[in-house]
């Protein structure tokens, strides 16, 4: 992709910069600026979600029960899920298509502005009330994060109404961001920027605010309903009523599975956007990423009760949900296989964005394998509600999802900035990392496979080696993190970091390379024309 | 700014998104019928199926032994049991048993039983054409009662089962019966 620019048409944009004080980040609808927010606010969830995780680590560090209640232990592996679903890996996926969504199709910014200032301040409001449960009488939600009825209807804690609350206020933000993003990748792409040479990143988050803008109503409607079976004598939940509590299963994995996807997708597209920059090669298979992606997120649609598989349906049921599930490998492995192809016989070198985007790629693909294994409706049966399951989630979501915003912030950041983070460092937090990610939830396998049951505080004695394992490479995982803040303070604030250039990377191609480093508050006043 | 005008306007586009998102949070909510519909189809769940005798033919050659149980809820305390712990029966022949539950407390309460048939697989072959799980009890303080359950076994069941489990979970649901009373008399 080539793109013409007029050299200097960004100084005359300089005379309306960004407004002082604290207001400049309450009004903002600038999207550079709205994506800072929430890629900071996603961070803070992330050390907050960690904490949590945290404590539930340090229980499980030796059997038996030392450090908190079972009851405390709950409230955290909830509020766990919940943060990091929620709190950290969507808005870090908004945070990144706000910065780069409009750079990256020569849009000056996003469509709907004040609606883009809505949807970030809606979510410190969310969760302020789903935080501020922790200390209320009768404690946080401790249902776990799917909030499963009647756990969460019947037997749920007064603050239940604060989480659902916050689900429908998260909610609102996501669905708003979706619209955002779908308006502005359908209307403000630059001249000759047709659909077919967009990046990869802007496809996968096209695709994904369509799953967002079809799946997070749904997840409003079960909120809803719990909220009405707890105080409006509805029963939709409740079999006594002649509602059934395995239909909530129903109506959240719907919800659910596609959900896994919104937390992926963009993921994919970093990588598609970081492999083919440091292979020195074009990206292998760009139309066939395309359509994979679209096809895993068709296939999202009817795979839901592969988390119900011990519900008692019907061995139709089973064998439909169980054969669609295993489908999904196909689009997938056309993406692994593309991703790998890409690296073949490349130029590569290995600065931190593409270790973590080359981790990604092997780590993702071992927490896929996982789940192969467990839409083995059979198979299932012995490892449902296990670690294995724990072991397989963490490895799609943390080296997936987590180290693709990684990969993402250190690619882009002097792009944002203006500077160079130290590659140094930023390797030392690489392998610290990867060590640590390993060390903690590669043992949850062996644990899981030999039966010692998720969400429980206690385990039997023969699992304590492993648990002792994932107990230090969690805390070594959480201090790295702390380690990566420290590298993008001392880029962003530290003052001696070396300035980049506008392309930053030898073999970086697309529009937002073009711009100067850091990026001008207003970019692409004047659409640039694609050829 | 100018731009190509077959391409909708952004309020445009947003607002049929809008409608998009909205019309999912329906479809969350058409969900919950779609779900009785699927499970009264493929008779899973010991839902009620087809309330109609049987007549067709009583299979002598074979016997299944139906157990059942008797359940309540955390909400109940009303004294619940099958007078007759299993039956044995052949399939096709009608068969009644009777499900004791009396009142205890000096209030007038509202019970309802719901049903589950173990295993899964057999639920769709153990039919009910009466049942005390169809309305609801009420039961005077002190009140007791024999309740009848009417099914038979359909032939078809697979050859492999031979054990069907018929059991009742009642729960107390004199606050919603009322509320409903209420809602009923404006």
């Amino acid at each position: 992709m080539s793109a013409v620019i007029h050299e200097h048409d960004h100084h005359h944009d300089d005379h309306h910069g960004p407004a002082k004080g604290l207001t400049r980040w309450l009004y903002t609808t600038n999207h550079k600026d709205i994506g800072s927010l929430y890629l900071w606010f996603a961070f803070t969830m992330f050390l907050i979600g960690g904490l949590f995780a945290l404590v539930i680590r340090a229980e499980l560090f030796i059997p038996g029960l030392q450090l908190v209640k079972p009851e405390f232990f709950n409230q955290m592996t909830t509020l766990h899920g919940l943060v990091m679903v929620f709190g950290a890996v969507m808005p870090a996926f908004t945070g990144l298509a706000n910065w780069l969504i409009p750079m990256m199709i020569g849009a000056p910014d996003m469509a709907l502005p004040r609606m883009n200032n809505w949807s970030f301040w809606i979510l410190p409001v969310a969760f302020g009330m789903l935080l501020s449960s922790l200390f209320m009488d009768g404690g946080a939600p401790n249902f776990g994060w799917t909030f499963y009825a009647p756990l969460s209807t019947k037997f749920g804690p007064p603050s239940t109404d604060y989480f659902i609350f916050g689900v429908h206020l998260m909610g609102i933000s996501s669905i708003m961001g979706a619209i955002n993003v779908i308006v502005t990748v359908m209307n403000m792409r630059a001249p000759g920027m047709t659909y077919m040479k967009m990046p990869l990143f802007v496809w996968t988050w096209l695709i994904t605010a369509f799953l967002l803008i079809m799946v997070m109503p749904v997840l409003a409607g079960a909120v809803t309903m719990m909220l009405t079976d707890r105080h409006f004598g509805t029963s939709f939940f409740d079999a006594a009523g002649g509602g059934d509590p395995v239909m909530f299963q129903h109506v959240f994995w719907f919800f659910g599975h596609p959900e896994v996807y919104i937390m992926i997708l963009p993921s994919f597209g970093i990588a598609s956007a970081i492999i083919p920059t440091f292979a020195r090669k074009p990206l292998f298979g760009y139309a066939s990423m395309v359509y994979a992606t679209a096809s895993i997120a068709g296939l999202s649609f009817i795979v839901w009760a592969h988390h119900m598989f011990t519900t008692g349906m019907p061995l139709a049921g089973e064998l439909f949900f169980m054969i669609c599930t295993m489908l999904i490998a196909v689009p997938t492995g056309v993406k692994v296989f593309n991703w790998v192809a890409t690296m073949w016989q490349g130029s590569m070198t290995f600065e931190a964005p593409m270790l973590f985007a080359i981790a990604f790629v092997i780590l993702f693909t071992i927490g896929g394998f996982s789940g192969i294994m467990l839409a083995l409706a059979p198979a299932d049966f012995q490892y449902h509600d296990t670690y294995f399951v724990v072991a397989h989630f963490h490895y799609v979501l943390f080296p997936g999802a987590i180290f693709g915003t990684i990969a993402a912030v250190y690619y882009w950041l002097p792009k944002w900035c203006g500077r160079m983070y130290s590659e140094k460092l930023a390797k030392i937090h690489f392998w610290w990392s990867i060590i640590a990610v390993n060390l903690t939830f590669f043992p949850m396998h062996f644990s899981g496979l030999a039966g010692m049951q998720r969400r429980v505080p206690d385990y039997a004695i023969q699992f304590a080696d492993f648990n002792m394992l994932s107990s230090i490479g969690a805390f070594g995982l959480g201090i790295g993190q702390l380690f990566f803040f420290y590298i993008l303070w001392k880029t962003i604030w530290g003052g001696k970091a070396p300035k980049a250039t506008a392309q930053v990377w030898e073999g970086a191609e697309g529009l937002e390379w073009t711009l100067p480093s850091p990026a001008p508050y207003h970019s692409f006043t004047e659409p640039p024309v694609v050829k | 700014m100018s731009r190509t005008t077959t391409r909708p306007t952004n309020a445009q586009l947003a607002g049929k998104l809008s409608v998009a998102a909205l019309l999912m949070f329906g479809f969350g909510f058409a969900m919950v019928p779609l779900y009785d519909v699927f499970c009264e189809a493929l008779g899973i769940n010991g839902k009620p199926t087809g309330r109609l005798a049987y007549a067709g033919e009583v299979d002598r050659s074979r016997t299944v032994t139906v157990q059942f149980l008797a359940m309540n809820d955390r909400s109940m305390d009303w004294q619940f049991q099958p007078l007759v712990k299993a039956v044995k029966v052949h399939p096709g022949e009608p068969t009644t048993v009777k499900f004791y539950a009396k009142n205890p407390r000096g209030m007038d309460m509202v019970g309802q039983a719901v049903p589950s048939v173990a295993p899964g697989e057999g639920a769709l072959y153990l039919q009910k054409t009466e049942c005390f799980c169809f309305n609801q009890q009420t039961l005077k303080a002190g009140e007791s009662i024999e309740m009848p359950v009417r099914f038979h076994v359909d032939p078809a069941l697979p050859e492999h089962i031979h054990t069907l489990t018929l059991s009742y979970t009642l729960y107390n649901v004199t606050d919603k019966a009322q509320v409903a009373a209420k809602v009923a008399a404006q």
